[in-house]
């Protein structure tokens, strides 16, 4: 099956002026995933179909008599984003080639929040980039919890961040101590068929738009995964949203990156980092910003830092991920 | 079964009730077909793979990687237009019942196959319809199948009627595990052109999502309009009784084989006492019938063929007129009304606004896939005929062929 060749967008200047994703939602004043989806559709075109899987996304878009998409828009449940893209993508397969449809190349776009791609649907996710045959997208749009339920932490929230399943308090300062993180290359190291895996901000808009275009045109099924600044879930002024996303950017905490037919490249300040031609920034800026850290000690900001630190200087690949080669023995 | 003709387009052939399904899936010309391996149901997406393995059938064939998933592909692929097969049993469909769930409240007429099995722990392979009973509420058609014909027959209907825009509900035919999956029998499979003059192609019309109907599905009613949508969806199963019964006179018009929609009744109409129950227990019960009717007892038998919807008008007709009724349910509702299983619960609904209301006794046997033998479906014969005769029952509900002693 073929796909739509969509061309880079260069400057943003040439961005399209028309919008598939517009008013009638209620997403927060700031909302970088509501920013995230409009970009995500700007860049597809018309000629998509977007699912999407229960989360803030969901609720706060789609409000019966009132929808913010102007491309066809269905539900998935929580778990469902890699399953609803394959459904979408095989039935469109199906009748197109049996002559039931006309020919013609559909973008399919599934998205999830990190509940439901970080945790719950992660395995079908997984499922779905097995299956080079159809031709879809899934992007996971991540602000950091169960932003839609009452902020409660999801695998991606970050260490000692305060949500409303791991409030601070007088017998114990951190209840969040998990550090789940890089779900992109996470599935990019076990699905070799698949050719595109990136991560995105919408702090960096062309960069994401891009790399919707090329997910899209590349064919089989590809896996984008978004940093989405939350002033609700994070607890600082929405005027903030887009700063914040770069402050991580630079920080080194959120890695810019594409990865194409197995070849991984550093995009943006992400690739100004790993070639050492510029500085991190130090993280206790961003946390500092966030209500979501408010209750941090010096020693809390000091470790925080210290696991950035790591990610950058001990892992086989720089800021995204932990594999180290070693070829001098066998330890077994 | 009843055989009105031989039509020259059918060709007898020996399979299993799974292959039977599978069968009618490469008639039906399905688009899209997703599998996950559980005992019993999975032996059809074995001969499924094995028909497109063939060139038999073109269709998208997905193993997902869990029940959860294998619904949920099938129902995005119905939401597009295409038409799709799926199926499980036991704890995997419990597993994908969030998607069975959404799958009828969207009004997706997706058709599954549920090879029915206990709900284990602890581990069991046999037959138990709680399984596909956990359905009956959510706005699935409901059928239960006694032979390989049956099968075939109804998974055609399944999708004329699912399919049908007056009622765009998903379908689940329940097939007994073992008893009807892996038994063989002899089945009429029709020619393909024949089945294209039963079966029109399923059309989503302004419910289809595709760029050129850009709709959004499923956004948040909440308390605004989610009753409405109940009340729709109610709608929709009232008018499937209707088209059902439309579906079975043109199957007759087609294949030349009389189908009665909703029962059959095997020797009900001068019966004194009539057994009721689902499925392939069918055969033992019929044997019991015959042998009683020798030895000149009054009894019958009524099996129900859809569950969803209810055949309360046949059930009251048959009925009404008993001197006593015995339900057995190859089911279990711990804590209900009687102790009685969901069937016996059903019946008995269906009976309070009957003409005439015969005493009834409920029986709950063949758990975990036990056989339901001769003995047996003689000892609940004899009880019911104790009712019949007292106009009353001690007990209301007995187990069946099971160790220990009565409650």
């Amino acid at each position: 099956m073929t796909t739509q060749q969509l061309r880079p967008i260069r400057g943003v200047h040439n961005a399209p002026l028309e919008e598939f994703y517009t008013s009638g939602h209620r997403t927060c004043q700031g909302c970088e995933s509501a920013l995230v989806l409009r970009l995500m559709v700007k860049a597809a075109g018309p000629r998509t179909i977007v699912l999407g899987s229960t989360g803030c996304m969901y609720v706060a878009n789609t409000t019966y008599y009132s929808t913010p998409w102007v491309v066809p828009w269905m539900h998935t449940q929580l778990g469902s984003s890699g399953s609803a893209a394959t459904g979408t993508a095989a039935g469109l397969k199906a009748l197109m080639q049996k002559g039931k449809m006309r020919d013609e190349p559909i973008n399919v776009i599934s998205f999830c929040g990190d509940g439901g791609g970080v945790d719950m649907g992660l395995s079908a996710i997984s499922a779905s980039l097995t299956h080079p045959e159809y031709n879809h997208l899934v992007l996971l749009y991540d602000n950091e919890s169960y932003a839609n339920t009452d902020i409660q932490a999801s695998g991606s929230s970050p260490w000692g961040a305060n949500t409303t399943f791991s409030p601070p308090g007088r017998e114990r300062r951190i209840m969040n101590t998990r550090w789940k993180k890089n779900t992109a290359i996470m599935l990019a190291h076990g699905h070799p068929k698949s050719r595109y895996f990136a991560t995105g901000c919408p702090s960096y808009s062309l960069d994401l738009m891009n790399k919707v275009r090329k997910a899209l045109t590349i064919g089989g099924p590809t896996f984008i995964h978004t940093f989405d600044p939350c002033p609700k879930g994070w607890d600082y002024d929405p005027k903030y949203s887009h700063e914040l996303g770069m402050m991580a950017v630079e920080a080194g905490l959120w890695v810019q990156w594409e990865m194409e037919d197995g070849k991984l490249t550093y995009n943006g300040p992400s690739r100004m980092i790993a070639t050492g031609r510029r500085k991190r920034r130090p993280v206790v800026e961003y946390l500092k910003r966030q209500g979501r850290f408010a209750h941090f000690t010096e020693e809390d900001i000091a470790y925080f830092q210290a696991q950035v630190d790591e990610m950058w200087e001990k892992w086989g690949t720089p800021g995204i991920s932990s594999v180290k080669l070693d070829l001098t023995g066998d330890r077994a | 079964m009843t055989t009105r003709t031989q039509t020259p387009v059918e060709r007898e052939e020996l399979i299993s009730g799974s292959e039977a399904i599978a069968r009618a899936c490469a008639l039906a010309d399905i688009d899209v077909v997703t599998a996950y391996p559980i005992r019993p149901y999975d032996t059809v997406m074995q001969f499924v793979s094995k028909l497109i393995a063939d060139g038999e059938l073109k269709c998208e064939f997905i193993i997902a990687e869990s029940e959860h998933s294998q619904f949920e592909i099938v129902k995005h692929a119905s939401a597009v237009g295409a038409r799709t097969f799926v199926g499980s049993s036991g704890v995997g469909w419990f597993y994908a019942m969030e998607a069975i769930a959404v799958t009828a409240g969207l009004r997706l007429p997706v058709v599954a196959m549920v090879g029915n099995r206990a709900l284990d722990d602890p581990g069991a392979f046999g037959c138990e319809h709680n399984d596909a009973l956990a359905v009956r509420d959510l706005g699935w058609l409901l059928t239960w199948v006694s032979s390989g014909q049956e099968a075939l027959d109804t998974a055609l209907i399944a999708w004329r009627v699912a399919e049908d825009p007056r009622v765009f509900l998903p379908c689940a035919i329940s097939a007994d595990g073992a008893f009807l999956t892996h038994a063989q029998q002899m089945v009429r499979v029709p020619d393909k052109g024949l089945v294209e003059r039963f079966l029109p192609p399923y059309r989503r019309g302004e419910f289809q999502l595709h760029p050129d109907n850009p709709i959004t599905i499923a956004p948040q009613v909440n308390e605004d309009w989610l009753m409405e949508m109940r009340k729709q969806s109610d709608a929709a199963m009232r008018r499937a009784r209707g088209v059902i019964v439309e579906a079975c006179d043109a199957f007759e018009r087609v294949f030349g084989r009389k189908l009665t929609p909703f029962v059959e009744e095997y020797m009900t109409e001068d019966a004194d006492t009539i057994l009721v129950g689902m499925g392939t227990l069918a055969m033992p019960i019929k044997v019991a019938v015959r042998r009683l009717r020798a030895q000149g007892q009054k009894v019958g038998f009524l099996r129900l063929k859809w569950f969803r919807p209810f055949p309360v008008e046949d059930v009251q007709r048959v009925l009404s007129r008993a001197k006593a009724v015995g339900v057995i349910d190859r089911d279990y509702s711990f804590g209900s009304p009687f102790h009685s299983g969901v069937l016996s619960h059903e019946v008995r609904s269906a009976l309070y606004d009957a003409a005439a209301r015969p005493p009834m006794v409920s029986f709950v046997a063949g758990l975990g896939g036990r056989e339901v033998t001769q003995p047996l479906a003689t000892e609940m014969f004899t009880i019911a005929g104790q009712v019949a005769r007292s106009g009353r029952s001690d007990n209301e509900t007995y187990w069946i062929g099971v160790r220990g002693k009565q409650s």
